[in-house]
Order: structure tokens, then sequence, then C-alpha cells
């Protein structure tokens, strides 16, 4: 019960950004489906005349519909730039094969003695079409148009990714923030709205709507009201165009530290990392929030503006395990342990841009590493248990994770499986907790403020440096989850604005307080 | 007047149509009589061009069809179909007024006209509301015909229209049918394969095979004149009832020796005379008179 309670005390004390995300999933669901059925509907048309393209077609939409709608966004921001237009673009593709189906599978569906007879009374094409055709296979084709929306609204959730709002801010935000009420105040909403728009779409349906003229209205007075809401300045007002992660969004060291210590009030987009560092090199962003061990800092001539007020400090990262675990498998810590002070920030820096930059395989990277570190052994083909080794999704941890299997195949007579991509903090977290994992590198600036959060004198205390910081997280880790912070890979990674460098450059913008006093100056 | 020369159609190797020329004419009905894949079907779709000949001409009123685009063409002949081929979507009102909305006709003159149909083909004028998924199977029969018969077209092309129904029904509507004053002024082509309806409703018949004509001529030109076996044998399993069906009481006046009683007058033929006759006892002797001038008018057609 009290789970539930503050669940609505989340709701209440949100509620503006709720309704505004309710708001932009909505825009962006039906503004996608009319796109979707103004070319859908005339294609199923065009398809049901000319029988050749039918499977052309329909085969081209399927293979766009297994696109993954991760990578489908992705591949939309080089064309699209990030903002509303490549979600609306992506979920446009989504919604078109159920469209185009069912439009083509209705029309042709329909009684050829009903269109022969709708000939031989002297009709022409198009009035047997929109006379006969079209509302005989009006039901089949709303049918369509109703799985089209319910995808949507589902797709729409990860508009956030490409900083097009949604619903989606609250539910990464949450899985990243580990906040169970985030990630319900926005995943309860979306399935609600996918529920009530199924059933509103199948009232219509069985209401026999059979006039293509009627639901030519219905849609013209949907277009209207949403191109009304769109027309409405969307986002930032800011100077500089400003995109944050979810996770940043909720964390002291990120948003509410920005808010609170240098009195920033900004209003940014929600974006996700792993698009940022791209939209900040083309200008689509200004300002973005990011690892300062990224290899994409390096790459992309970016620079990292000095935190002189101290609300960004850094953190060790270790892997973390299961104390049971250790016991089960002996030898375990001190193959991992191996790694153990071996990586520092600039080796790090340089890795990740190997991954992210080079393209080179995480795998590849990592053995490279270990060879010239003296410490790679090959695979001793263990057969004595498997060890699960979990990641976050993002280069770094894929690095990090191929280099313990590694060590723990050269060095001991366990198998280990990776289980990579694990979303963010809390997914890797309860899986870890829940023994689908066994161990994963985790940061100790995480640690401490997303999954312990201690007050914030607490918090204030411990963060002064990195030692006292893991201190502190791997005892109360012990105590509280039985969960056992191992040495330090020896790497500082913390969160850090950063902007194009010559971009800053031009506008003398060095430190946070620069940038404050530029976006305050009129 | 219709009047096709030299017409053929073929599909892929298949001739459905081989070469055929044949006249219907001006308020007679022409019946295309033929087992399944004669080609009859195709002949009929050929006149209001839902199928474009390979070869020949096809002349309405000796105007060529192909000189009227096919809209335009259709819109002067009525078409009626097996099943009815209503649209499901439409009230009665709705189907049968498809012409008119493409004529734009106004709605009263449209009014008046589906209300006149209506009690011409016997349907209660209430039906007007309802769908064609409501009505059974003859109302939407009479239905389809009435659709085809609003505009007042000059032909009128029937496909298969009572194969649907049962014998009741169908006996009923032939009657009906054949006494509508609307198709005095038409010429009428109507595809069968039903021998029986081909002489209840045939002024004249045109019997087909293999995608040729056998033999064209009145109903009792087919039975007494057969132009070879085939047509002889086409009829031979119900021969007595068509020769009955064939002769009309004009026919056998000349040699009838007794006065018919008043409801038998208006019979639509021999058959139907008798079975009016047999059903009452009291009618015995007119019922023997009837037989026996029959047979003296039969003799005449073998001889």
């Amino acid at each position: 019960m009290t789970q539930e309670q503050t669940l609505w005390q989340f709701i209440a004390s949100q509620q503006d950004k709720l309704l505004a995300q309710v708001g932009q999933h909505l825009g962006l669901t039906f503004l996608s489906l009319l796109l979707a059925i103004a070319v859908g509907i005339p294609l199923g048309i065009l398809i049901s005349r000319r029988r050749r393209l039918a499977t052309p077609v329909l085969g081209i939409a399927g293979v766009l519909q297994t696109v993954p709608s991760i990578a489908l966004l992705g591949f939309m921001i080089p064309a699209f730039g990030i903002g509303a237009t490549p979600a609306i673009v992506a979920l446009l593709i989504y919604a078109l094969l159920p469209i185009i189906r069912n439009t083509y599978t209705g029309i042709t569906g329909v009684n050829p003695l009903v269109t022969e007879a709708a000939t031989a009374l002297g009709m022409s094409k198009s009035q047997r079409l929109f006379k006969v055709e079209l509302p005989l296979a009006m039901p089949v084709i709303i049918a369509g148009i109703r799985t089209a929306a319910v995808i949507n609204v589902g797709v729409a959730t990860l508009a956030s990714f490409v900083a097009a709002g949604g619903l989606g801010e609250f539910i990464f935000g949450g899985i990243s923030l580990n906040n169970t009420n985030m990630i319900l105040a926005g995943a309860i909403p979306a399935a609600l709205l996918a529920v009530v728009l199924d059933m509103a779409i199948g009232y219509v349906q069985r209401s026999g709507l059979r006039s293509f003229r009627k639901l030519l209205y219905a849609i013209i007075a949907i277009a209207v009201a949403l191109a009304a809401y769109f027309l409405w300045p969307l986002g930032t007002k800011n100077k500089l165009k400003i995109g944050f992660t979810p996770e940043f969004m909720g964390r002291q060291d990120g948003d509410l530290g920005l808010r609170q210590v240098y009195g920033m009030q900004l209003s940014p987009v929600v974006v996700s990392d792993a698009i940022m560092y791209k939209a900040a090199q083309e200008g689509k962003l200004d300002v973005i929030s990011g690892y300062s061990t990224d290899g994409r800092i390096k790459a992309f001539n970016l620079v990292v503006l000095q935190d002189d007020k101290n609300i960004f400090p850094p953190y060790y990262a270790a892997p973390i395990v299961k104390s049971e675990t250790l016991t089960k498998f002996p030898g375990l810590k001190e193959a991992l342990n191996l790694l153990a002070g071996r990586i520092n920030d600039s080796i790090m820096t340089s890795l990740n841009y190997k991954t992210e930059l080079l393209n080179q395989t995480p795998e590849h990277v990592a053995k490279d590493f270990l060879l010239s570190a003296g410490l790679y052994k090959a695979s001793k083909n263990g057969t004595k248990g498997t060890v699960r080794i979990g990641s976050k999704i993002f280069g770094e941890q894929y690095i990090l994770a191929e280099m313990y299997r590694i060590l723990i195949e050269g060095n001991t007579d366990y198998k280990v499986e990776t289980k990579t991509g694990l979303g963010g903090t809390k997914i890797c977290f309860d899986a870890l907790m829940n023994n689908g994992i066994d161990l994963y590198p985790e940061y100790t600036g995480t640690g401490l403020l997303v999954l312990l959060t201690p007050s914030q004198k607490v918090v204030n205390e411990v963060s002064k440096d990195s030692q006292k910081t893991y201190n502190y997280v791997a005892a109360q880790f012990k105590k509280q989850y039985g969960l056992e912070w191992l040495n330090p890979i020896g790497f500082n990674n913390a969160y850090a604005l950063m902007m194009r460098r010559e971009q800053a450059e031009k506008l003398h913008i060095v430190t946070i307080s620069d940038l404050k006093a530029y976006l305050n100056k009129k | 007047m219709i009047t096709l020369s030299g017409v053929s159609k073929s599909f892929g190797t298949h001739k459905a149509v081989n070469n055929i020329s044949l006249q219907a004419n001006d308020k007679e009905i022409l019946v295309l009589l033929g087992t399944s894949g004669c080609g009859k079907t195709t002949t009929l779709k050929m006149i209001n061009r839902l199928i474009e000949p390979d070869a020949g001409t096809i002349l309405i009123n000796g105007n060529d069809i192909r000189n009227s685009k096919p809209e335009a063409l259709r819109k002067t002949i009525g078409f009626v179909m097996q099943h009815a081929g209503l649209f499901p979507h439409y009230t009665v009102a709705q189907n049968i007024a498809v012409l008119p909305a493409l004529l734009q006709w106004d709605s009263k003159k449209t009014k008046n006209r589906t209300s006149e149909l209506l009690e011409k083909l016997n349907l209660p004028q209430n039906i007007v509301s309802r769908y064609p998924h409501e009505l059974s199977g003859g109302q939407q029969q009479r239905v389809g015909i009435a659709r085809a018969l609003i505009a007042n077209t000059p032909v009128l092309l029937m496909d298969e229209p009572f194969g649907a129904l049962d014998t009741l029904t169908k006996a009923a509507i032939h009657n009906e049918f054949k006494s509508l004053d609307e198709l005095t002024n038409k010429t009428t082509v109507l595809v069968t394969h039903d021998v029986q309806e081909a002489f209840e409703l045939g002024h004249r018949i045109c019997l087909m095979d293999k995608g040729q004509i056998v033999q064209t001529g009145t109903p009792a030109e087919m039975l007494y004149h057969p132009a070879n076996d085939f047509v002889k044998d086409f009829f031979a399993s119900s021969r007595l009832v068509l020769e009955y069906k064939s002769a009309t009481l004009q026919d056998i006046l000349p040699f009838l020796k007794e006065a018919l009683p008043p409801e038998v007058k208006g019979a639509a033929n021999v058959w139907q005379a008798l079975q009016l006759l047999s059903s009452e006892n009291k009618y015995s002797m007119q019922y023997d008179a009837v037989m026996q001038a029959f047979s003296q008018y039969r003799k005449l057609q073998t001889a």
C-alpha cells in the first residue's frame, strides 16, 4: 500500500510533466498514424489494382516492420536530426504495414459479384472504388488502423531516445534511476492509452461506419487538432540547445545539482546517450551530459566544461558480485582483481574511442589491451561451472565485460556467459539481485546516488573524494544487499557537461558558471 | 434490337465463343440456353462490354457498342445477375436507386419510380429501408430486377436471374415476370441452363454448345423440328412437360370443343391450364377436352 501511495504522490508532484508527456505521446501517435493512413490507404488501393505490385510492396513494408525500433530511430537521426520529426517518421513506418495490408485485403476481399454488379450498372472505376469497394472494405481497413494505433502507442515510448518526449521519458528515466514510481507513472498511462484507443477504434469499427467520407472528415478533424498542438512551440527556449539523458535528469550529480548548486533552470530535451554525442557533433544539440571517459569526446572534438562548483565528483568503476557467488566460485575474485588499477582515465578513453569510433569489436579491443598489459591467457575451456557477466548498454561496459570473460576463462576452470546490453542501472542491478547474472561493472557514484540514495548530508560527506565514496558504498552494499565491490579498475568516471570545442571557444565558455552567465545574458 | 455478327472470344487457348451471329428482337425475350461452359454467359457479358470480344461486331438498335464509352453504354442496359448482386451496405431504396443516382435524377422522381416498381414486383413498400441480408432470396431477386428496370432502359440482360431460387419461388416469379408490362418495350436477353425456365420465359430460344449456336427458334420449333440429334437429346428428359409448356391456349383453341372456365383463360400455356383444371373435379370434362385439343395440335406439329 505504501508503494501505491507514493506512486500517487509521485504523480501528483509531477502532474505537469505527466500531462505534457501524455500530450506529446498522443501527438506523436496520432500524427504518425494520420500520415500512415494518408500513405497506406492509397498504397493499399494501388496494389489492389496492380496485383503485381502487391508482393514487393507488402514485402518491403514487412521488412521495415521487423527493423528493431531503436535501430530505426537511429537511422532517422542523420536524415531528420532529433526531436519529433524522426520519431514521427519511424512511427509512420511501423504503422504502414497493417494499414496497407488491411486495405489490400479488404478491397480484394469484396465479393466479386458485387463489384461486377457495380460495373454492370455503369459505375466508373473511381465511383466503384468510393461507393462500393472502400465502404465494403472499411471494417477491415479500420481493423488495420486499430492494430497500427496500438503498435504506435507502444513504440512511441521509444521516442524519448530522440528527444521527442512522450511517456518514455518517465519509463526510461525510471529504469536508469531505479525509481519504480517513475516507471509506473509512465507505463500505466501508456498502457491505458493503448487500451482506450483500441476500444475507441473498436467501437468505430463495430458501429458499421461505411462511409469513406465520414472517416475522412474524422481524420481531418483530428489532424487539425494535432497540428494546432504541434505548432505550439515545443521544448527548449534556451539560447543553446541542451540535451540530457533521462538518468542525468534525475541525479544529484546531474540536472538536480545544476539547479541547486549552480542555480541553472534549464529546460533541456531528454535524449538517449546512444545518439546524444552524434547530435552534439552535428549541431543538433549544443550542450550535452556525458561521461568523462567517453571515446567520442575526443573523436567529435567536444570539450568538457570545468565543474567549478564540484557537483560531478569522480567515481571509481569496479565489478560488483554477490558474496555467496564468490564462495561458490573460488578463484573468481582473484581473476577479477587482476584488472584492478590497470586502466587509468586516458587508457579507458582510448579504448572507448576504438569501439565507438573505429568500430572495433569490444572482444577485439579487450583482447588487444590484455595482450599489451601481459594479462592475456588463452581460455582453459573450463567446465566447472558458468559465471554470467552482465553489462549496461554502452560501449565501456561491453569492453569491461569482455575483459572479465577473458580473465576468468584464462585463469580459472569456469565457463563464462555474457549478458550484455541490459538497459540501465535498474535492469542490471535487479538481474544481479535475482541471480539473473553473477556480476557486472558498476560505478560507485551510481551505487551511491541511484541505488543507496542516502541523505544529502551523507552524500556531501562521502563524495568529497573517490576513495571515501568507494569505502562507504562498499560497506553499505555488503550490509544492505550482501554484495561485494571488488577492487577499483583504476579509472574515474564522472558526469560532465560538454560542448563542441569551436562553439565553446567562440562563446568563451570554459566552466559551467561561464555557461550559466552566457545563458542568462540577454 | 441487338445484333451479333461473327463474334468470337477466347480465354487463353480456350475458345469460349466461336464466331456466333444472332439477333434479339424488340419486345421479345431471347433465351440463351446451354450447359455450363457453353459460352452463353460470355456472350451475354459482351453485349454490355463486361467482356470485350476478340472479333465480330455487336449492334444495339443499329449502333456499334464500341462507339460509346463502356460506362455510358452500361447505363442504357439493365443487368440482372444470379444472387441479385445487391450492395450489402445499401438499403433496398439505395440499391434500386444506384442508376438514378449516377444519372442525377431528382429524389422525387426516383422515389415515385421506386414505389411504382415495388408495386409491380409485389414487394411491400416498407421494404425500402431494409438491408439486403434482411430479405428472402426471392425478395432480393425482385429488388435486383427493380434495380435493372428503374431507368427504363431499352435493353435488359439477365444472367441466370432465378438460378438460386427454390422451385416454388421460382414458379411464382416466372409468372409475374412474364406478365410484367415493363418488358413490352424492351429487348431482353436471358441466360439460363434450366430448360423449363427457357420454355416458360423465352419467346425464342438460342441453344448453345461449345461456344457455338446449335439452333435458334421458338420453343415449339425446338421440340418439333430439332436441327440435329444434339437438340433432340437436349430436351429428351423433360420432353413431355415441355410440349405442354410450349403450346399456348391460343394454339389449341381451334381444336377445343368445350368452353373453358374464366379462371383458366389467363393460363400462360397448356401445362398451366391442365394443372388448374385437374385441381377441381368438376372440370374433368374440360380437362379431357384440352387434352384432346392438344393432341390434335401436336399431330399437326409433328406432321
